[in-house]
């Protein structure tokens, strides 16, 4: 980069804020970014509109920093906005990634979760029938709102991303590799993921892993865990095979079960499907009928096996629109 | 153009690509939707593999292994055999039928069988229609 301050921005689309705080969680680091960059956009931290963000040049900033999917038109449109406007746009944690969380909506359709939260609510009062327009005049004036689109898309199904941030948040010393590389201008190859590695979580997680026969599945608060052993062989859903390493192994380093948050690892073109072929392995018998018993264990095993990424699979559902 | 469903089918060396080969060198007659791949095992048929070819355009998926007893690597067929019901419920959750997917153990000796399993197979996928996902994006962006 040029010898000024770094020009930086920092958006969230359909994200819950993490992504945000992971970014403060650098603690003092974030004074030597605010030393080294312009922070010139920020909702969650800085005062700013778009009608700012639309009076920039084009290219006018060096990084942005975008988090969360696309789930309406806003988010879309500021993430056009923000693609014209930056040199390098960063697709920052799993939400923009590969869809993250909001993304597990993509298994059902707009309509039914309009009408599971406006009509079906045990909360709402009898008869209420209203649900939230794009549009809606008041006084002659029209109030606008974001389309709610069909489904939730990753950030690079809307715009090229340079660059992939993984995790549920990113790990604070991702963000300060990726903003020093930055700094530095020591950028890999556009479009990849960074601050991660190339292996599975399996591969350096520092459980004992041997034989794995199991017959029945555990909720992680049904059974008091063996700390040294692999937690698929006691029953326990750990995606740790099916997904990118880089994070530290922090869930399973904590008696959790990997969630997924980093994404296939490299070569994995459907990370659902490669966890589905894992799990079902361990399963010990030959009987089809038991096999059905103890899958039965599993009683959402489609959010587990996606939870992170299911805009990013091969295959979606169709839904209207 | 009417249509004929695509069926992609995996079939393992050792006993169902025998018997589908008895099938073809005994003259039996059945439908040409089947398209083979060769695997050496039912267990090799990764979950992707079944993921990628119903996004590619295939109308089922037919997976054929040797009998419960009878893999050539012992278990294999087992794995398939755990695998499978997890694989269906997987696909449901995409709203794809589960006729769509299938499992069938054919020995080498099973010609007349495999050419049945097809059969049977083509004429449920014709009754259901084309497979209804997709895998590119909708066009609900709003462009402005």
């Amino acid at each position: 980069m040029g010898a000024g301050k770094l020009q930086v921005a920092l958006y969230w689309g359909s994200a819950c804020g993490g992504c945000d705080v992971a970014v403060l969680d650098t603690n003092e680091f974030i004074l030597d970014v605010a030393a080294a960059a312009d922070i010139r956009f920020w909702p969650i931290a800085v005062d700013g509109k778009y009608r700012d963000l639309e009076a920039m040049a084009d290219g006018e900033l060096d990084l942005t920093l975008f988090n969360g999917a696309v789930r309406n038109s806003e988010n879309e449109h500021v993430a056009k906005l923000l693609r014209r406007k930056s040199k390098l746009l960063v697709a920052f944690g799993s939400c923009s990634h590969l869809g993250g969380i909001p993304g597990l909506a993509n298994l059902t359709s707009r309509d039914a979760i309009l009408a599971t939260v406006y009509h079906g609510n045990a909360s709402l009062e009898p008869g209420s029938s209203g649900l939230p327009q794009t549009v809606t005049p008041v006084n002659g004036a029209e109030l606008e709102l974001p389309t709610l689109y069909h489904r939730v898309y990753r950030l690079a199904d809307i715009v090229a991303v340079d660059y992939f941030v993984p995790g549920c948040p990113p790990a604070p010393a991702q963000v300060q590799s990726v903003l020093t590389a930055v700094v530095k201008g020591e950028l890999p190859a556009r479009g990849s993921v960074v601050g991660a590695g190339e292996r599975t979580v399996c591969d350096e997680c520092k459980r004992t892993k041997s034989t794995k026969a199991i017959k029945r599945f555990f909720r992680p608060w049904e059974i008091i865990q063996d700390p040294e052993r692999c937690l698929l062989e006691q029953g326990i859903l750990c995606l740790g095979s099916a997904t990118r390493s880089g994070c530290g192994v922090r869930c399973p380093g904590s008696n959790q079960g990997c969630r997924g948050c980093y994404g296939p690892a490299p070569g994995v073109t459907d990370q659902g499907a490669k966890f589905l072929s894992a799990v079902s392995s361990t399963i010990d018998s030959k009987d089809p009928r038991e096999i059905e018993t103890i899958l039965g264990g599993l009683p959402d095993f489609i959010s587990f096996a996606y939870r992170f990424g299911l805009p990013a699979s091969r295959l979606q559902r169709r839904h209207g629109g | 153009m009417s249509y004929e469903p695509r069926i992609v089918g995996f079939l393992c060396n050792w006993c169902s690509y025998t018997g589908a080969d008895l099938a073809g060198t005994s003259r039996i007659q059945y439908p040409a939707n089947v398209r083979v791949i060769r695997v050496l095992c039912s267990a090799r048929v990764d979950p992707t593999f079944v993921v990628h070819a119903l996004a590619s355009g295939a109308d089922g998926v037919l997976i054929c292994g040797c009998h419960p007893g009878d893999c050539h690597y012992a278990e294999g067929n087992y794995k398939t055999m755990r695998r499978f019901p997890l694989l269906k419920r997987l696909l449901a959750a995409y709203g794809i039928e589960q006729e769509r997917v299938r499992l069938e153990w054919v020995s080498a000796s099973e010609g007349q069988r495999f050419a049945d399993v097809v059969a049977d197979m083509t004429e449920r996928l014709r009754a259901l229609g084309p497979c209804r996902v997709r895998s590119g994006l909708e066009a609900d962006l709003v462009t402005r």
